[in-house]
C-alpha cells in the first residue's frame, strides 16, 4: 500500500508531506520529543490532525483506526496482559471472524515463524523483552496488514537481540512487501532497516532520501548535526581489488572500502566508528593511518578529537576516560584506524 | 489444606477456654459451648434457623444482585462517556458518603417495613462501591493498549468488551468481595429493627426471651455466611485472575 500525506499537522506535528512507497521501510528518525510516535499515532487515526492522509491515493481520514489495515508495534509492546501469547496473536485474526482449528492453526504458523512456538501457553508478565517483541511482531502481522507500523520496536532489548530481530524482520517484511514506518532513534537502526529514512526534528522534516543521500549530501546543518557530523571525502581515483572491494585515493590518504563495482563518488564514516590508538596496532597495515592530534573539543559527554593526517582532518569520538587512560593531547602523534565494515561509500552509474 | 488445619487449633483452644470457665462460673446468661451446639441442632431440626437463613439470604442475594447491577452499569456508562461522568459526578460525591443504614428512617416511611426495606438497604449499600470500582477500574486501564485493541482490528464495543472490562474486573471484584460482607451486616441491622423475619430478627427476638445461647447460634451463622461469601469472590478472583499474578496497571 502506498502511503501519502498532504500537509498533515497537530500540536506536535507540522505540516509533514510525504510518501511511503509500496513494501517500502521508511525510517522516521530522530532525537526524543521530534514527534517521531505522534505521526505515527496520527497515521493510525489514533489522535486527531489537520491535512490529508491517502493510502493507495484514497483519502484515509475519515477511517477508523480499525479500518486502516494497519499493523502497529508500540515501543512497549502493549500486549494484552490478560490473554495468553496465543490469544494476544490471534486477537486480530478473531476479529476478523476466524475461529476453531483455522484460528490456532494460523496462530502456531506466525509464532513459529517468529521462532517462539513455545511461548504459546505464557501469560506477557511471564516474557523477556526479546520474547515480547517477537510476540508484538506476530501479533502486529498476523492479519497481514497493508501498513505496517513500528514504534522503537527494540529500544527495550539487548544490542544482540535487537540485531537478530532487525534481520528476522527485514526479512518477513520483505517476503510479505508490507509498507512499513519504522521509527527509530538509533542511527545503526536506521541504516540497516530504512530503503529511505525522514529525518524528523521539531515535528518537522527536515529531509527524506536514502541512507547514503542523508549522509552524503545533508540538506542542512541541522542534518548534518544529527547524523554526528561524519567524515565525508570526496573519492579522486579508486581500484577494483577483488569482488566487493576496492582501494579509493582520499587525497592525503588512501582507504580499502566496500564497493559494489560502480563509480566511487564520496566516501563517509562516523566519528564513533574510528578509533585511535598511541602505539601501533598489531595486524595487517589496512585503513591504518598516523596522524597529529589537531584539536580536542568536549561536547557534553562527547570528546571530539581530530586529527590531521596529511592536509584531511579526521573527527573521533572517544570518551574522556579513554582519551586520560591513553594520555592523548594537542600535538601528539596517534594511529588513527578505521574499520571497513563502516565505511560507506556512495556510488553512481559511469558517466554520472 | 495442612494451612487451614493449624487455623483450627485457636478455634478449639477457644472452645476449650470458653467451656471451662462456664463450669467454674455458671451462669444463666453465659452458655457454654456445648449448650450452644446443642441449640443449633434444635434450631436446626425444627427448620427455624433454615428458614431465617433462606429468608436472609434471599434479601442479601436480590440486594446485591440488583445493587452489583445497576452500579456496573452506571460505572461502565461514566467509565466510557465523560459527559456522563461530568454530570453525575457531583450528585454522586454528595450521596455516596451516607452509611447505607442512615437511608433507613427514610426507607421505612417510603417502602413501608416489608421484604423491599432490607433489599434497598443492600442495594444502596452495593451500588456505590460497585460503581466506583467499575469507574476506577475502566479509567485505569492504559489508554495505549485500548489503541493497541482498536489498531489491532477491534470496534469500540469489542475493545470494551475484550480488552476494557477484563482489565477492569479485578477492580469490579474487589468491590463486590467487601460489600458481600457487608451486605449480610445490612441485612442483620435491618431485620433487627424493621422485619419480623430473617436471621437478625431471629436474634431479636431471642435477646427479648434472655437466648443467648440463639443468640450466639445466629451469630455464628452469620460469621459462617460472611467468611463463605468473601471466600467465594476469593476464589473467583484466582480463578479468573491467573494473569494479573506478576502485572502492574
Amino acid at each position: 500500500m502506498e502511503v501519502q500525506l498532504e500537509n498533515v499537522e497537530n500540536s506536535i506535528c507540522k505540516g509533514i508531506s510525504l510518501k511511503v512507497k509500496s513494501g517500502e521501510i521508511l525510517v522516521i528518525a530522530g532525537r526524543t520529543g521530534a514527534g517521531k510516535t505522534t505521526l505515527l499515532n496520527i497515521i493510525a487515526g489514533l489522535i486527531p490532525y489537520k491535512g490529508r492522509i491517502l493510502f493507495d491515493g484514497k483519502v484515509a481520514d475519515h477511517l477508523p483506526p480499525e479500518k486502516r489495515q494497519i499493523g502497529y508495534v508500540f515501543q512497549n509492546q502493549l500486549l494484552f496482559p490478560h490473554m495468553k501469547v496465543w490469544e494476544n496473536v490471534a486477537f486480530p485474526l478473531k476479529v476478523k471472524g476466524f475461529k476453531g482449528e483455522a484460528l490456532k492453526e494460523k496462530v502456531k504458523e506466525a509464532l513459529q515463524m517468529m521462532g517462539i512456538g513455545e511461548l504459546w501457553d505464557r501469560y506477557p508478565s511471564t516474557l523477556s523483552g526479546g520474547e515480547a517483541q517477537r510476540v508484538a511482531l506476530a501479533r502486529a502481522i498476523i492479519g497481514m496488514p497493508k501498513l505496517l507500523l513500528l514504534d522503537e520496536p527494540f529500544s527495550k532489548v539487548d544490542l544482540g537481540t535487537a540485531k537478530r530481530l532487525r534481520l528476522h524482520l527485514k526479512k518477513i517484511q520483505r517476503e510479505m512487501g508490507i509498507t512499513t514506518l519504522f521509527v527509530t532513534h538509533n542511527l545503526q537502526e536506521a541504516f540497516e532497516m530504512g530503503d529511505r529514512i525522514a529525518l524528523l526534528e521539531e515535528g518537522r522534516i527536515q529531509q527524506i532520501g536514502t541512507p547514503e543521500e542523508l549522509l552524503f549530501s545533508p540538506a542542512n546543518c541541522s542534518v548534518s548535526s544529527y547524523f554526528g557530523n561524519p567524515n565525508v571525502f570526496w573519492c579522486l581515483g579508486q581500484k577494483g581489488l577483488s569482488i566487493g572491494v576496492a582501494q579509493v585515493d582520499l587525497g592525503s590518504f588512501s582507504l580499502i572500502v566496500p564497493w559494489s563495482g560502480k563509480r566511487i563518488l564520496k566516501v563517509a564514516f562516523f566519528p564513533w566508528n574510528v578509533y585511535l590508538s598511541p602505539d601501533p596496532p598489531p595486524g595487517p597495515k589496512v585503513n591504518r593511518f598516523k596522524g597529529r592530534i589537531e584539536e580536542i573539543e568536549r561536547v557534553s559527554s562527547l570528546t571530539k578529537v581530530k586529527v590531521q593526517i596529511g592536509k584531511s582532518l579526521i573527527t573521533v569520538d572517544m570518551e574522556e576516560s579513554n582519551l586520560r587512560e591513553m594520555e592523548l593531547r594537542e600535538g601528539k602523534e596517534v594511529y588513527v584506524i578505521i574499520p571497513l565494515r563502516w565505511i560507506r561509500t556512495f556510488e553512481v552509474e559511469d558517466g554520472v | 489444606m495442612r494451612k487451614n488445619l493449624w487455623g483450627l487449633i485457636p478455634i478449639g483452644i477457644a472452645l476449650l477456654v470458653w467451656e471451662l470457665f462456664i463450669r467454674l462460673n455458671p451462669h444463666a446468661l453465659w452458655p457454654g459451648p456445648g449448650r450452644v451446639f446443642l441449640t443449633f441442632i434444635g434450631l436446626l431440626k425444627s427448620g427455624e434457623l433454615g428458614i431465617a437463613l433462606f429468608k436472609s439470604s434471599i434479601r442479601v442475594f436480590l440486594g446485591l444482585f440488583l445493587g452489583t447491577s445497576f452500579g456496573f452499569l452506571l460505572g461502565l456508562l461514566m467509565g466510557t462517556r465523560k459527559s456522563v461522568e461530568l454530570w453525575l459526578s457531583p450528585l454522586l460525591s454528595i450521596l455516596y458518603p451516607i452509611p447505607a443504614l442512615g437511608w433507613l428512617p427514610l426507607l421505612i416511611l417510603w417502602l413501608g417495613i416489608g421484604e423491599k426495606l432490607p433489599i434497598a438497604l443492600i442495594f444502596l449499600c452495593s451500588f456505590f462501591p460497585v460503581l466506583y470500582n467499575t469507574l476506577r477500574g475502566i479509567k485505569e486501564v492504559p489508554q495505549e493498549l485500548i489503541w493497541a485493541s482498536r489498531v489491532l482490528g477491534a470496534s469500540k464495543l469489542r475493545t470494551l468488551l475484550q480488552v476494557v472490562l477484563p482489565l477492569a474486573f479485578p477492580n469490579i471484584l474487589t468491590g463486590l468481595r467487601l460489600e458481600a460482607g457487608m451486605a449480610w451486616r445490612t441485612v442483620l441491622a435491618s431485620e433487627m429493627i424493621a422485619i419480623p423475619s430473617g436471621i437478625g430478627a431471629m436474634m431479636w427476638k431471642a435477646e427479648s426471651l434472655m437466648r443467648v445461647d440463639v443468640i450466639i447460634v445466629a451469630l455464628g451463622v452469620l460469621g459462617l455466611a460472611c467468611f463463605l461469601s468473601e471466600r467465594v469472590f476469593i476464589w473467583l478472583e484466582n480463578r479468573c485472575l491467573k494473569w494479573k499474578s506478576s502485572w502492574k496497571m
